[in-house]
């Protein structure tokens, strides 16, 4: 076999008996998938707890909020309901007098949200009467749930941290093994091992992004809404980006320790900035332009707009295109920076 | 240069400095085709660094090496068809098994071995299907001469082959390099085991910091002791070397670390003078040893110092 192929199949061999290396690209993201969207799809469903504390009325409003299923209604004592409100089990306490008073944390949406129907139902139970009639048509959009945000980050995630340790952690260990400076010392085109490490990534990608679909298709019913040749092009240029950065990280150092700093540098940011658990828009507008430059973002926003609003590949060429440019510049500095003995 | 038509190595005025440290210091080789040639030297003396030189893997900081013919430059993939390479330690990758490595070695010559043939000739048939790190170390060193071996090179470099080997593998790693020697290839070796280079090597070049400080053939080498036996000992207290070079049969005396070495014609007929001349200065021996002069007590007599020492 030619020595591309040789190779090629060494980097395939090593990754698949390596068990700790298999888990951490397809087991983690599902169990960390599996783990967030259980979390979130009880969040969503659990009633608020309220407590409704002594007074003329306390009987009265018990018995008012726990017609609404949204609410998890008990009468406490004033010691009692405070006790609840600082451990959490309640998030509102409403109090039994002949005013409403409300106690609550502000801040926190699922209190408001509880207060303001908390109000609207003792109000209405005490005759006030609307004005105009309501109409509610609930839909769940396609797209919209946490878990479909999740997917998307997720696959940007592994797609970054496989291809950064997948070249960067093996590159440097074949360097500190002078199993690199044994393979300049044969005849072996130097071209062929990085081509090597591209193909065998390719290889795992696919597995990797397939995993998570599939994951995501089963257990959660999360459906790419928009084209599959969409997602593998994007997925393929996010991967070529990260192995070009990983390939930086890895170009001159052969102490693991300094390539796996090096890596956390690059990709720690990225899992904080880039949208991989909750959207970038929290971040001040200042910060903007620099997030959005990040391969991740760029990927994640890519991978969001072919999973959940039906993006085809002419939507995400901009994107592909800024891979692709990560890529080449990635690759430039890692090749003439390279060192291989 | 003008060198020899069939030289398989020329090296004219070779240096290599890593920043202020000078690792080798001027050194001149020619090495025939079809020779097994020997660097010996202490730890650190600069052979590592020579031989990577050689090798292309480093570059010199002056001097020109000529290897097969050619430099090193822009030819050296070709240059690289013929050469085989065994480095001082390679780890190879742990999860594969042996066949697996030597096929991709073989994969990157024009002219390999079969790789089954050459594992024969090492020895691994039975760990063909072993991983690495399932491995010996003696079957490690083994499979990296493997690798070396399986582009059927010219030109063998191997450095320090031996080195933390049992006594079996390294007798089998011997008789590898005897099989190229037959097969008129070139060896070119680095080691600090002195009856390893006696027993290979067609000449030996024994390197001290950074210079080759003798070369020849073993017995040249020896030779120039002067004597066939060496006799080493010590006494409390120490003794001063007078009179010692003028004891019967003594051709040469000197210092080895902590102890006296005198190269002689025959045992029997220096150690009587010895004792006698030890009793008369109130010495008692603490240690007294004999033995056949080798390459050893050439390096000893040219530096003082013991080649396990390290320098």
């Amino acid at each position: 076999m030619s020595p591309l192929g040789e190779m090629t199949l060494a980097r395939l061999r090593e990754f698949y008996r390596e068990p700790a290396a298999v888990f951490w690209t397809f087991g983690f993201p599902a169990l960390l998938a599996l783990a967030l969207g259980v979390a979130f799809r009880e969040g969503a469903t659990r009633p608020a707890a309220v407590v409704v504390t002594p007074g003329p009325r306390q009987a009265e409003r018990v018995d008012v909020l726990s017609r609404d299923p949204r609410f998890a209604v008990s009468a406490a004592g004033e010691g009692e309901a405070a006790a609840a409100f600082r451990e959490g089990r309640a998030v509102l306490e409403v109090g039994g007098g002949e005013a409403i008073r409300f106690r609550y944390d502000p801040i926190h949406p699922d209190a408001e949200v509880a207060r303001m129907r908390a109000e609207a139902a003792i109000q209405q139970a005490a005759g006030r009467a609307d004005p105009l009639a309501v109409e509610t048509d609930p839909v769940t959009a396609r797209g919209a749930r946490y878990i479909e945000f999740l997917v998307p980050g997720l696959i940007g995630m592994n797609i970054m941290s496989s291809s950064m340790w997948g070249i960067g952690w093996v590159m440097v260990e074949a360097r500190k093994r002078k199993l690199l400076k044994r393979l300049v010392a044969t005849p072996m085109r130097r071209g062929d091992y990085f081509l090597s490490f591209v193909i065998a990534r390719l290889v795992f990608l696919a597995t990797e992004v397939a995993v998570i679909v599939l994951f995501g298709r089963l257990v959660f019913d999360v459906e790419v809404q928009g084209s599959l040749p969409a997602l593998a092009l994007v997925s393929l240029a996010g991967a070529m980006a990260f192995a070009g950065l990983g390939l930086v990280t890895a170009s001159r150092t052969s102490s693991t320790e300094t390539v796996s700093g090096l890596m956390n540098l690059a990709m720690l940011p990225m899992f904080v900035l880039s949208g991989v658990f909750f959207s970038t828009v929290h971040f001040p507008d200042w910060m903007q332009p620099v997030i959005h430059v990040l391969p991740l973002t760029v990927l994640n926003d890519a991978l969001r707009a072919i999973v959940n609003q039906g993006a085809g590949p002419i939507e995400v060429a901009a994107p592909f295109l800024a891979l692709a440019a990560w890529t080449v510049a990635t690759f430039a500095v890692a090749l003439r920076v390279f060192k291989w003995t | 240069m003008g060198g020899l038509v069939d030289a398989a190595i020329e090296v004219r005025g070779l240096v290599k400095h890593y920043g202020k440290v000078v690792a080798v210091n001027g050194i001149d080789l020619d090495v025939a085709r079809g020779e097994c040639f020997g660097l010996l030297g202490p730890n650190g003396a600069g052979k590592t660094t020579a031989v990577e030189v050689l090798e292309g893997l480093l570059p010199p900081t002056a001097g020109e090496v000529r290897v097969l013919g050619s430099a090193w430059g822009q030819g050296g993939r070709r240059l690289r068809q013929r050469i085989g390479i065994a480095l001082q330690e390679t780890h190879l990758a742990d999860r594969l098994t042996v066949g697996e490595i030597v096929r991709i070695f073989a994969s990157f010559y024009d002219h390999a071995r079969p790789p089954g043939e050459v594992i024969a000739t090492v020895g691994l048939e039975e760990k063909r299907d072993a991983w690495v790190m399932k491995l010996s170390g003696g079957q490690r060193q083994r499979l990296a001469i493997a690798c070396a071996l399986v582009g059927e090179p010219d030109l063998l470099f191997l450095d320090e082959p031996t080195t933390g080997l049992d006594p079996a593998s390294r007798r089998a790693l011997w008789e590898i390099i005897e099989g190229m020697k037959r097969r008129g290839r070139t060896v070119v070796l680095t080691t600090h085991y002195m009856e390893e280079a006696e027993r290979l090597c067609d000449r030996v070049a024994i390197v001290d910091h950074g210079k080759v400080i003798a070369l020849g053939t073993p017995a040249a080498l020896i030779g120039r002791l002067g004597g066939e036996q060496v006799v080493e000992f010590s006494t409390a207290p120490d003794v001063s070397g007078d009179g010692l070079d003028a004891l019967p049969g003594v051709r040469r005396a000197g210092r080895a670390g902590d102890r006296w070495s005198l190269a002689v014609d025959t045992v029997h007929g220096t150690v009587p003078a010895l004792l006698d001349h030890l009793r008369g200065r109130g010495a008692a021996l603490t240690a007294l040893a004999t033995h056949q002069a080798s390459l050893e007590d050439v390096f000893v007599s040219l530096t003082g110092r013991t080649l396990r020492d390290d320098a």
